[in-house]
């Protein structure tokens, strides 16, 4: 039963990479630049998917999916042309599909009537081209009956002779023959007569093998097409002889392994109906062995610099074989760390590949025109990143189209092409992916912008703010513009989710806009959320990591700069701005550390909740890239720490979470300047101090 | 093969198994016992995942006295427990003769700091005594039996009751108490 399940499981993935790919070719159908391979290839989709539907008793799936394929089968055979109006038709049967793939992954029987309209237009469309599908559909026995070709006997009934040989290997690749005689008997009336011939004495016997074959004798409403088709995935495992019984010259078609070409396809298109793959040059990896090999060449990595560390005291001259080794090891583990680290990158390209039909769909929804342009879609990021872009991305989109995007006649009005251009580019910039989204609409209107956010309290009245400051609100929690909430856009739950989103990747967002010129967002993300740009930073003896991302600036304050509020919060002013401090080695209750902040150093981190916050350390020991772990994995989540890693020496060091730090550091930096919070904050300063005494 | 094993277990040899089953019903179990102090104290011989040698840890801000820190086992981060003072007693001045048992508790893997490793031992679980009542509950709550081996007492130990995250908060909150 496990094993059943692991193969529905398998089937369940494979059908989210055929939907995916099954869009992305009626994308390509959309356009003009698609040829007769496009066209196979969503063939090639839908049959897969009803073949597994077939092998797990998905009934209305099969059905559905078996209307679908006809159709296609039809428009690739150039009998239906392929116009706007039946593509639409493809899209909503991809649709269609989709949803019942996943009621049949959940479990759940599609409603009755589910996609009945969807079905009627995909009949419609193959009825009108071929009237006697129709007929044929009507009297069939079953649903696999529509494809006939012309060769049935007159009363429709054809007679079948099929020997069947499977090879001894057969039920090794998960095949039952059992299965095939069952579903053939659905086609029409079987009698079937197995031979013992090969048989071995019981002593000898494999129970692995498959020693029996049979001769079957098919009388069916169908075309041999439709026979092939149910021994599709046993061709190369036995040999098939599949005979139409006529008085005079019967039409015989051999399958066998070489030619496992049911009749009617052109050999160019070899690969078109068979359900093996076109190309089998990739395999499917669960993520954890990746993860696995990922974690154990970042120990072979941490072990060679260990070992190189260890050498560099060496006198070289005595021990040149050694020194030599060690050098070509290093090449080689950096090597290693890259190939490994490469097979988690995937293109960016299936997020981006969602991105036209959005478009399309919201266009005509807001009644605007317009055009997208992809590039780089072929750029690599790692696989955690590309699934968790797909979000801010479709926002930005829907963003640039619902606020940016001028209707036609305001375009026309202001001298623009009627047609609006939105532009989604990604490449790679210094070790991190760069993902921009420009539109040429009418940019960000500052006034309307100021004005809400003055109406909402973000902004107090009589706070200048620079064209930068004023675009950055649009990030904003609780921030729109839209006056009236729509499907599309505008209830203020939107960029600053985006926002906050990219920053969690460990990302950065901006905006650029110009008035009546259009606006452009820039989002900068790590290549992999398995590796982070860290600086290092000792206190009281103790190194901690703190993401690069986070830091605005490091320095060391003169002591005039610093201050204390009665409450006993310390400030440092930076450039006329006042910054709460927070003390690492008090926040986590470390002996030493430097108490001075004009002695030591002040890292300003930007934290969401509590703005910019000082972060007294006692130096920096410098940048580096480190392997994020997490702590949870063994251990309960400590406060003020996000995960730790593995320094070159072996040792780990807890990376720091600023949100965290702020909010256990014990000052409330959230109302620094009330003085209840300074109270609270005092309170628990004096509750520690007394721990501490305690405890010791 | 089943008899031989019965019988090496019977004689007291160490099987391959962590547990067989012998005549009459009794099973046997394995233990790694190891000491802290005068104190003698056993795990299940299949939650063993390694031994090995003291080395520094990293110290993780504001947590109980007795966690020690965590350690990079093989790109793993794993919590150190020490047991001397996860007993109450003083923190354990670790040197490099000191001894980590490293021990699997279903998913988690966490290091428990101890003196040494004494021996395995090989049990008749009907030799298992309950735990009699002692002047520390808290000991009593972290041990699942007690037996005599070689006419020492040794207790077997529930390590996952050593860092469950109920136990964590309570010491926390009785270190603040305190």
């Amino acid at each position: 039963m496990d094993d059943f399940e692991q193969f529905k499981s398998t089937f369940f993935a494979e059908c989210s990479e055929l939907l995916a790919d099954l869009e992305n070719d009626l994308e390509l159908l959309q356009g003009e630049f698609y040829d007769k391979e496009t066209l196979n290839s969503i063939f090639r989709a839908v049959h897969s998917i009803k073949a597994g539907a077939g092998a797990f008793q998905f009934k209305a799936l099969v059905k559905f999916s078996h209307a679908f394929e006809a159709l296609l089968d039809l428009l690739r055979n150039d009998e239906i042309p392929v116009v706007e109006a039946v593509v639409t038709v493809l899209f909503h049967a991809s649709d269609v599909l989709a949803q019942m793939i996943e009621l049949a992954r959940d479990g759940q029987e599609p409603e009755s009537g589910y996609g009945a309209e969807t079905l009627a237009e995909l009949d419609a469309i193959r009825f009108t081209a071929r009237p006697a599908d129709a007929a044929a559909s009507a009297n069939a026995a079953s649903p696999d009956a529509a494809l006939s070709n012309g060769e049935d006997a007159p009363d429709g009934m054809t007679t079948f002779l099929i020997k069947f040989l499977p090879r001894a290997e057969m039920f090794q690749h998960a095949n039952e023959p059992l299965l095939l005689v069952r579903e053939m008997a659905q086609l029409g009336q079987l009698s079937a007569t197995p031979s013992l011939d090969r048989l071995p004495d019981l002593d000898t016997i494999d129970p692995e093998q498959a020693y029996l074959s049979w001769d079957f004798v098919l009388k069916a409403a169908c075309s041999i097409q439709d026979v092939e088709e149910v021994f599709e995935f046993v061709v190369d495992d036995a040999e098939l002889t599949i005979e139409i019984e006529k008085s005079e010259a019967p039409a015989a078609i051999e399958v066998t392994e070489e030619s496992a070409l049911p009749a009617g396809v052109e050999s160019k298109n070899a690969d078109t109906r068979s359900g093996r793959p076109a190309q089998v040059s990739s395999i499917r990896v669960d993520l954890d062995r990746i993860d696995r090999l990922v974690n154990m060449v970042g120990e072979l990595v941490i072990t060679q610099s260990m070992l190189s560390q260890q050498t560099n005291d060496m006198p070289e001259e005595r021990f040149v074989p050694v020194v030599r080794g060690l050098e070509e090891l290093a090449l080689h583990t950096r090597e290693l760390q890259e190939s490994v680290m490469a097979i988690r990158m995937q293109p960016v390209k299936s997020v981006f590949a969602r991105m036209p039909r959005l478009v399309r769909e919201l266009a005509t929804q807001l009644s605007k025109k317009v055009r997208l342009e992809i590039s780089g879609e072929n750029t690599e990021v790692d696989k955690t990143v590309v699934e968790e872009i797909s979000d801010p991305i479709t926002h930005m989109i829907r963003n640039s189209l619902d606020h940016g995007l001028e209707t036609p006649e305001e375009r026309i009005a202001a001298g623009k092409p009627e047609e609006g251009v939105i532009t989604l580019s990604a490449e790679h910039r210094s070790g991190r992916i760069l993902i921009v989204i420009r539109d040429d609409g009418k940019g960000i209107n500052r006034e309307v912008v100021l004005r809400k956010a003055r109406e909402r309290g973000i902004v107090a009245p009589e706070q200048n703010l620079s064209n930068e400051e004023i675009d950055n609100l649009i990030f904003a929690a609780g921030f729109s513009t839209a006056d009236a909430v729509t499907d599309v856009s505008g209830r203020g739950v939107g960029m600053d989710v985006v926002k906050r989103n990219v920053q969690s990747l460990g990302g950065r967002i901006n905006i650029q806009s110009t008035p009546g010129a259009g606006t452009s967002f820039t989002m900068m993300l790590p290549l992999t959320l398995a590796v982070m740009d860290g600086m290092i930073v000792a206190v009281g003896g103790e190194k901690y990591v703190l993401p690069i991302t986070a830091i605005v600036e490091c320095l060391r304050p003169q002591r005039e700069a610093l201050s204390r509020l009665p409450n006993g919060l310390e400030l440092v002013q930076v450039r006329g701005e006042y910054i709460p401090l927070v003390y690492l080695c008090r926040a986590f209750r470390l002996n030493g550390g430097i108490q001075n902040p004009s002695e030591g150093l002040v890292v300003l981190v930007d934290s969401d909740r509590f703005g910019r916050i000082g972060i007294v350390v006692d130096e920096l020991l410098g940048q580096q890239q480190v392997v994020i772990k997490s702590l949870e994995a063994n251990y309960d989540p400590v406060p003020g720490l996000s995960g730790a890693t593995i320094l070159g020496n072996g040792r780990v060091a807890a990376i720091l979470d600023v949100e965290g730090l702020c909010e256990d550091s014990g000052t409330d930096l959230g109302s620094a300047a009330s003085i209840q919070g300074a109270s609270r904050a005092h309170e628990v300063a004096t509750s520690q101090n007394e721990t501490r005494e305690a405890s010791q | 093969m089943t008899e031989l094993q019965v019988k090496e277990a019977t004689v007291g040899y160490p099987t391959s198994q962590g547990a067989a089953s012998g005549v009459g019903g009794a099973e046997y179990r394995q233990f790694v016992s190891f000491t802290v102090g005068q104190e003698e104290y056993a795990v299940d011989i299949m939650q063993v995942r390694e031994i090995k040698g003291w080395t520094e840890v990293t110290v993780l801000p504001n947590q109980p006295p007795y966690m020690r820190g965590v350690l990079n086992l093989r790109g793993l981060i794993v919590p150190i427990i020490d047991l001397r003072c996860r007993f109450g007693q003083t923190r354990t001045e670790a040197t490099a003769s000191h001894v980590v048992v490293i021990v699997a508790l279903g998913d988690r893997i966490v290091g428990v700091l101890v003196d040494m490793v004494s021996d395995i031992l090989t049990v008749n679980t009907q030799d298992i005594r309950a735990v009699p009542d002692m002047e520390s509950r808290d000991i009593q709550d972290f041990l699942v039996g007690i037996v005599s081996a070689n006419e020492r007492m040794v207790a077997i130990l529930a390590i996952e009751r050593l860092t469950n995250t109920r136990a964590l908060t309570d010491a926390a909150a009785a270190s603040v108490a305190a």
